[in-house]
């Protein structure tokens, strides 16, 4: 008879849903059975989100069921059917709007959002909002029906702006289906489990993710190259399994220094000991990318000939610099203005579908802000806390790994190449 | 010995003692009864009723009602209203409150202000649903036990009677009347006293069939034929029922359980689409309301 979920709702949702609510005697009266047959009669599918049954007779219970259909139409004429039995959507009602009175901030009110896939209702319609990001505002447009996700720093005088939560509806991802593949971690941040097995999954992760077409964001912190892992790093690169590249001043900083000087903050990768003056060595890298006009210009007229942005130009994998206010020099790439760097990583992430983080707290929350929850996203990190920042923060969808670097780069390029071997 | 002298209904509208345990029934004369519209089945302008046919039986029904006990309360006909003599309709009756009606169609919709009134004047404390909420009194919201049943979809929406379940926290069975015959449910079931009831089961879908099954003990089912002449449609008083003519098998069910039964022709109703129980709002709570003690 009842099942919580229609058999269709297991394999692909269809697309068009609307959230019902049916209260009273539903189960004594079967009128629960009648709609959720209904819904099923009608070729939409169902889930019960939530249910509570009344302790005695005289209690009434309550569900609350996702109703999806194939189209509009089709789920128009099963809440029409379903409407006549007491399940009335819980949404009733079109998003408040009110307008932007200054730039750089919202009205007061405003609906702040989430990463989870959002949607709000206009005339009756849902809309998707577009560039999904947590802790933005909505701002829609009335004539083109859009909606999309704003920064406060980039609020424009005279946009509407979602106030409140009425006519607003989120999505949670489907954790189960998504996370099957690192289903065995159980806890986010693992500290505990087998490296190896978790490492042998994310690189079947990225493998499937180059081959799938998907588009992969590493995002990086210096200690890649202090721990001596540059060069793996650079397999990853060449063997195409990145695509864009974000970092703060120092990794590239550290990267160039090696290139040219063989140190990294002036310790001898191969050696291990300090250079005579290599406390100046990534000063002395720095000021000669600026002299030359940039990483690019260096790596073309032959001044940079190996290392991690290297092979970000010589595989044209697209690398942003945000900086800091601790940054010696920067490099010229690097982008001073926090606020404009957020909005170049906003314009960079549009299609990331897998995000590997490394080795950076800073780095890692910002662009864990940005993402939208769909996005994998695999923080390693020596320091539990950078992993339980980031879930903390919001980024919940984040697979943590507490391990050194060297290791998990070394062994993830190991069993990429075991993958394409057996490919 | 003298004839005894006839009793006449009241038709004051004086204050309803609610402590008397005497069964009381509101009626309408059917002074401006008549075949105005079509807004059932039944119903049918070529099919004209016979004023004077129509004054006998009521008034054979309204003695009939007295002479198994119950007195009988009088609501003044409205030229107009022609279905005001369905007093079932006007409200449904809890203790000393009536959640009034909203009609479905705009032709009854003009009743609501003289079964308030009424109501009102009586001293009953008058509970009004949603605009919007369509309610038809008694004929949807019939009590067996503590459980309210509630039929909906044809006249009454499913949100009006969990709304009622809510204000006098009672537990409400909705069923879906899938007949358009059988527009209201006192017209395919009818509470005999709390866990036995007469139904007529082609007027429910399967899911009805079998909540009704789950919650009410002893169910009498009735046949397509006498469901047609109004068999469940019936005035119950203690264990007197009384129906239209022509339902032998229901009767014989009744007989057999114990039940007195009577009959009377209301012909003349059933083409508006109403028999004995539609004439009829008891007021102090039916027999099978387990609130009513």
């Amino acid at each position: 008879m009842m099942s919580a979920t229609s058999s269709s709702a297991k394999s692909r949702p269809l697309p068009f849903v609307e959230e019902v609510q049916i209260t009273g005697h539903i189960i004594d009266s079967l009128i629960l059975p009648k709609v959720l047959d209904l819904i099923t009669a009608g070729g939409g599918s169902f889930k019960i989100k939530k249910i509570t049954i009344g302790h005695s007779r005289s209690d009434p219970s309550f569900a609350l069921v996702e109703v999806r259909a194939a189209s509009v139409e089709a789920l128009r004429q099963i809440l029409g059917q379903i409407g006549d039995h007491g399940a009335v959507p819980t949404a009733l009602q079109d998003c408040q709007l009110t307008a932007a009175d200054i730039p750089g901030a919202f009205p007061e009110g405003f609906y702040s959002s989430t990463n989870q896939r959002t949607e709000v209702r206009l005339g009756g319609q849902w809309v998707e909002v577009a560039s999904q990001e947590m802790d933005c505002g909505v701002a829609v447009d009335l004539e083109l029906r859009t909606a999309r996700c704003v920064a406060m720093s980039d609020v424009v005088a005279g946009t509407q702006f979602v106030i409140g939560h009425g006519g607003v509806r989120v999505f949670p991802p489907e954790l189960l289906a998504e996370r099957q593949p690192f289903e065995f971690m159980g806890s986010s941040v693992s500290t505990e489990k087998p490296k190896g097995v978790a490492i042998r999954q994310i690189a079947h992760e990225l493998f499937k993710n180059r081959q799938g077409g998907g588009k992969t964001l590493l995002v990086g912190g210096p200690a890649i190259v202090h721990t001596g892992s540059g060069e793996h790093l650079c397999r990853l690169i060449r063997g195409g399994y990145v695509d864009r590249l974000f970092a703060g001043n120092a990794l590239a900083a550290h990267d160039i220094e090696q290139a040219l000087f063989g140190t990294s903050l002036g310790v001898h990768l191969d050696r291990g000991d300090l250079a005579e003056a290599g406390h100046e060595h990534h000063l002395r890298a720095i000021n000669r990318m600026r002299r030359i006009g940039g990483i690019r210009k260096a790596v073309e007229s032959g001044v940079l000939r190996s290392g991690i942005f290297y092979e970000c130009v010589r595989n044209d994998v697209d690398f942003l610099l945000a900086g800091s206010i601790r940054d010696d020099g920067p490099l010229g790439e690097v982008i001073t203005d926090v606020l404009e760097a957020q909005r170049q990583m906003r314009d960079r992430i549009e299609g990331i579908t897998f995000c590997l983080m490394i080795a950076t707290t800073l780095h890692s929350i910002a662009v864990g802000n940005l993402l939208p929850a769909w996005v994998t996203v695999v923080c390693v990190d020596i320091n539990p806390s950078t992993v339980i920042k980031l879930s903390d923060r919001g980024s919940f969808q984040t697979i943590g790994l507490v391990t050194d670097v060297e290791p998990f780069l070394r062994a993830l390029v190991s069993e990429l190449e075991a993958l394409e071997r057996t490919a | 010995m003298n004839a005894p002298e006839e009793r006449k209904p009241a038709r004051s509208t004086a204050a309803f003692d609610f402590t008397s345990r005497q069964p009381r029934i509101l009626m309408c004369p059917p002074d401006h009864y008549g075949i105005l519209y079509e807004i059932n089945p039944w119903m049918s302008r070529q099919k004209q009723a016979d004023p004077a046919l129509v004054a006998s039986q009521w008034e054979s029904l309204r003695r009939l009602i007295e002479q198994v006990g119950a007195r009988v309360l009088l609501l003044d006909a409205v030229s107009g209203l022609p279905d005001l003599v369905f007093t079932a309709n006007a409200a449904m009756i809890y203790r000393d409150r009536a959640v009034l009606a909203r009609f479905r169609y705009p032709e009854r919709q003009g009743e609501e202000a003289c079964d308030e009134a009424w109501l009102t004047a009586s001293g009953f404390t008058v509970d009004k649903l949603p605009v919007g909420v369509y309610f038809e009194g008694a004929g949807d919201a019939l009590f067996c036990g503590d459980t309210l049943f509630a039929g909906y979809r044809i006249r009454s929406d499913v949100a009006g009677h969990q709304q009622i379940g809510v204000m006098f926290s009672c537990r409400v069975i909705p069923l879906e009347l899938v007949d358009p015959y059988y527009y209201h449910l006192d017209t395919c079931f009818c509470p005999l006293s709390p866990g036995m009831a007469i139904y007529y089961p082609g007027a429910f879908d399967d899911y009805g069939r079998r909540a009704l099954a789950e919650s009410v003990e002893e169910l009498i089912a009735v046949s397509s034929n006498e469901a047609r002449r109004f068999a469940c449609n019936a005035v119950v008083v203690g264990r007197s029922v009384i129906t239209n003519t022509e339902c032998p098998e229901l009767h014989r069910a009744l007989e057999a359980r114990g039940f007195s039964t009577f009959e009377t022709p209301l012909g003349e109703f059933v083409k508006a689409g109403g028999s004995a129980k539609c004439l009829t709002l008891r007021l102090d709570g039916e027999d099978a309301a387990a609130w009513r003690g």
